[in-house]
């Protein structure tokens, strides 16, 4: 476990053979992977896609090395981690480049999947990504001041540069929080902006490519077209989001998100945390899957900790089980949100929401909260199962759950207004799939059998038999479908999981060691990611040695499964657009961080 | 055939239309509703018919382990005085992740060391996110985690930052709503202080033999 960061051997030697002068492995102790020149990262990433067989790019983002030292090396890396589609660890790649005026090439037109990864990089940390056929910023707004993920930005509200702050204890000079944003008074505008006169048409360049890209969709007939902006206001009931579409009639013309209305620099607080302080705040990035969002950080921490953060079994076992009836409520939920998109107005979504909230009562009585479950530790989950709980989950696991998901299946899948509805409806290819970087449901429902559980896998997973699900048409329908096998899958790990868990219901011992307040990790990268409900999520972190992470940067598998919702909806009609949205299964919270 | 799939799915909704009927029928002459145990059932595995519960009439009972915002505990001595069970030792306050604990310590005057009551302790209920940490990682179990979770308040510029009169609530409280964590505290430490007595008596019982030694064995600290 502790180094499934390191890729593959032969090609890692392969590489370096192909490329003596361009490609250096990374040499900092605690990294992994290889540096590679600026202007030979399009090259390499071409032969690393066609011939060697990493045609799946999972994550792009930077690092800000900063000190304000005098002679510090101060540089800006931007990390690559690529992984075959067929399964297997990590390839990492990192290009450096200047803080002022950086130039990396752009992969977005071999990858399309790192279209708002890089930019986000190029909106957070400000790297200019040449060749990037849009780039704009899309978490924080036109008229924002900087980049806010670099290491000399501060925030509004900004206290100390890291967590505990001094003068809680034990002075304890205590005040409002609220009092110190005076709103107004701290905010910073660009040179030249004009913040009140500003209007939502002023933001040019969305719309420039909305009429870049019906500039290049031909019709016979010139007919006019039009902008339509559907949301921020909860377009679809999946939050604050809007699709600026521009439409043909009522055929999508092209359609570009627009997100970040919940942004709050969930990075930036990360690295301001300590490294136990940042568990909570995971909770609330996809908040209706908790315990998974947990169990990437805690993955990614304990492989820099090493065997003195190996969990004891008992809490692997009840790792797992928490994560995979995570996966259940969390399916029930898109389940029955999809149909409130396809129209059937709150009927499927309160059934479905019933059995969620039984599975929600396991959380809270386990973990105090019903969705901040705030559950895993370096090493091990915060407490053991309490009294009872044990039997419960058996009896939904065993009994309930089995049969309200085929009642659910009954109810809803022959349905033909929802086949009629919902089939040949935002058709994804599996090379698109793979392309544009989707993760989880997403791909799997265009035939891409990856499961991280499988292809890479992390926990104990390895010990339980289940076939990775799959479904071949890539549709709306095959994204329900998908859904529904996998909650039945998620049944049977549980299954296993279940009677084999160490200790029974008598209980046993759940963390390595003590759980101190404070850890010390080692100096060092690590990426740990989870195959969540939504998709892959990961976390890739480095340790400087200090009490806080260095960089903190979530793979958020609703933000980059966004990437593909244009694909899906162009050429289709208006309606369908919401039916896509809802296919993709997002959550604010984690698209917006 | 088409429709097929359609009367399938209103079956469906009519067997939950009929259940919650049936159900009711089921409860004639007990209490589904307004009543602990209709409140149990209609949460267990077997529930049918109707599941929601009418909240503010109806609540849903609390697991032990349920946390909203934090609270400080005092015992009671014997003759009735309020001993704080925080010792300022900050961990609390530095464990929290959006950092709305503060402490006050004080000095004594006369020999400069840390008085260990807090002068105040101050959280911005506002801001805690009920993370719980601050309960789990506190070393004295001075504070815990609190089920009162209505209290909603007609200023929150005025009443939301909590001071150390309004966060405390005695041991007895605590007891009660979290028993079982209650108890296994104090067998530990009990048996700690057990140990404790055992190790001082034959730390006596060597002094006694011995040569006399220069002081008293130090008295067992106060509880907390
Ligand atoms: S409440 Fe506990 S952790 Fe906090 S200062 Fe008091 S004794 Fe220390
Ligand atoms: S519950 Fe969490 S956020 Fe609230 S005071 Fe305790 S440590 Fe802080």
């Amino acid at each position: 476990m502790t180094d499934a960061t390191t890729a593959a051997p032969v090609e890692q030697s392969e590489l370096e053979k192909r490329f003596p002068d361009a490609v250096k492995a990374d040499a900092r102790p605690g990294y992994a992977g290889f540096v590679v020149e600026t202007s030979k990262l399009v090259e390499i990433a071409t032969a690393l896609r066609d011939e060697m067989g990493y045609d799946y790019l999972s994550s792009v983002t930077a690092v800000d090395y900063y000190s304000d030292a005098p002679n510090a090396e101060n540089f800006i890396e931007v990390v690559y981690h690529f992984y075959k589609s067929t399964g297997g660890g990590a390839l990492v790649l990192k290009v450096q480049t200047p803080r002022d005026n950086s130039v990396v090439p752009s992969l977005t037109p071999l990858y399309p999947g790192a279209d708002f990864q890089e930019r986000e990089a190029y909106d957070l940390y400000g790297v200019n990504f040449e060749g990037h056929p849009d780039q704009r910023r899309i978490l924080m707004w036109e008229g924002f001041a900087g980049h806010p993920m670099r290491k000399d930005w501060k925030e509004a509200f900004y206290e100390e540069e890291v967590k505990p702050f001094k003068n809680r204890w034990p002075e304890g000079q205590v005040y409002r929080i609220e009092d110190r944003n005076p709103f107004n008074k701290n905010n910073k505008y660009p040179q030249g902006f004009d913040p009140v006169g500003f209007k939502e048409t002023d933001d040019p360049k969305l719309y420039e490519v909305l009429e870049r890209a019906a500039r290049e969709y031909s019709e016979d007939i010139d007919t006019e077209q039009v902008v339509v902006n559907l949301g921020p206001q909860h377009p679809s009931t999946h939050g604050v989001f809007r699709m600026a579409v521009r439409l043909d009639g009522e055929t999508i013309v092209a359609l570009k998100p627009v997100m970040g209305y919940l942004h709050r620099n969930h990075e930036k607080i990360g690295e301001r945390n300590t490294w136990t302080m940042n568990m909570p705040f995971t909770d609330r990035l996809d908040y209706l899957s908790s315990m998974s969002n947990n169990f990437g950080y805690a993955l990614a921490v304990e492989k820099l900790m090493g065997d003195k953060a190996a969990p004891p079994e008992r809490a692997e076992y009840l790792r797992v089980i928490m994560a995979e009836l995570t996966r259940i409520s969390n399916h029930l939920w898109a389940v029955g949100f999809l149909l409130n998109d396809l129209g059937a107005f709150f009927t499927p979504s309160l059934y479905a929401i019933q059995e969620r909230e039984l599975i929600l009562d396991i959380f809270e009585a386990t973990t105090g909260s019903r969705m901040m479950c705030n559950y895993f530790r370096f090493g091990g989950v915060a407490r053991d199962l309490p009294e009872g709980v044990y039997a419960k989950i058996k009896d939904l696991v065993f009994e309930r759950l089995p049969r309200k998901i085929d009642e659910l299946d009954i109810y809803l899948s022959e349905n033909e207004l929802v086949r009629s509805r919902s089939e040949g409806v935002g058709v994804i290819t599996p090379e698109e799939a793979i392309a544009f970087s989707t993760a989880g449901p997403v791909l799997r429902a265009s035939g891409v059998p990856y499961d991280i559980r499988r292809a890479d896998p992390y926990s104990i997973y390895d010990r339980f038999k289940f076939d990775v699900k799959v479904r071949y048409h890539g549709d709306v329908y095959d994204r329900y479908m998908i859904r529904i096998d996998e909650m039945r899958q998620s049944l049977d790990i549980l299954k296993q999981a279940i009677p084999d868990l160490p200790g029974g219901a008598a209980g046993g011992e759940v963390m390595n060691g003590k759980n101190p307040y404070q850890v010390r990790v080692p100096a060092g990268e690590s990426y740990g990611r989870v195959e969540g409900p939504k998709g892959e999520l990961g976390y890739y972190i480095v340790s400087n040695g200090k009490g806080n992470p260095a960089r903190y940067h979530v793979r958020a598998p609703s933000f980059i499964n966004l990437t593909v919702l244009e694909k899906m909806c162009v050429g289709q009609k208006v309606a369908d657009v919401v039916v896509n949205l809802g296919s993709i299964d997002i959550v604010l919270g984690e698209v917006d961080r | 055939m088409y429709g097929l799939g359609i009367l399938k799915g209103m079956w469906v909704t009519l067997t939950h239309f009929i259940d919650s009927y049936v159900e009711d029928i089921k409860w004639l002459g007990r209490n589904r509703y307004y009543s602990k145990e209709g409140i149990q059932h209609r949460r267990s595995k077997d529930t049918k018919g109707i599941f929601t519960v009418q909240y503010p009439e109806e609540k849903l009972p609390v697991p032990e382990e349920f946390r909203f915002i934090p609270f400080l505990v005092y015992d009671v001595d014997a003759d009735g005085n309020k001993q704080d069970r925080c010792t300022s030792c900050g961990i609390c306050a530095k464990v929290c992740p959006p950092q709305c604990i503060w402490i006050v310590r004080t000095e004594d005057p006369v020999t400069k060391r840390p008085v260990p009551e807090p002068v105040d302790f101050f959280v911005d209920v506002d801001i805690c996110m009920n993370c719980g940490y601050c309960a789990e990682y506190c070393p004295f179990d001075a504070i815990k985690m609190d089920h009162d979770y209505e209290m909603a308040s007609f200023d929150r510029h005025a009443e939301h930052i909590f001071n150390k009169e309004k966060l405390s609530k005695p041991a007895s409280y605590y007891a009660g709503i979290r028993p079982t964590n209650y108890n296994r505290e104090e067998t530990l430490k009990a048996e700690e202080a057990a140990k404790k007595a055992a190790a001082a008596a034959a730390k006596a019982a060597a002094a006694a033999a011995a040569p006399p030694a220069g002081s008293p064995p130090p008295a067992a600290p106060t509880a907390g």
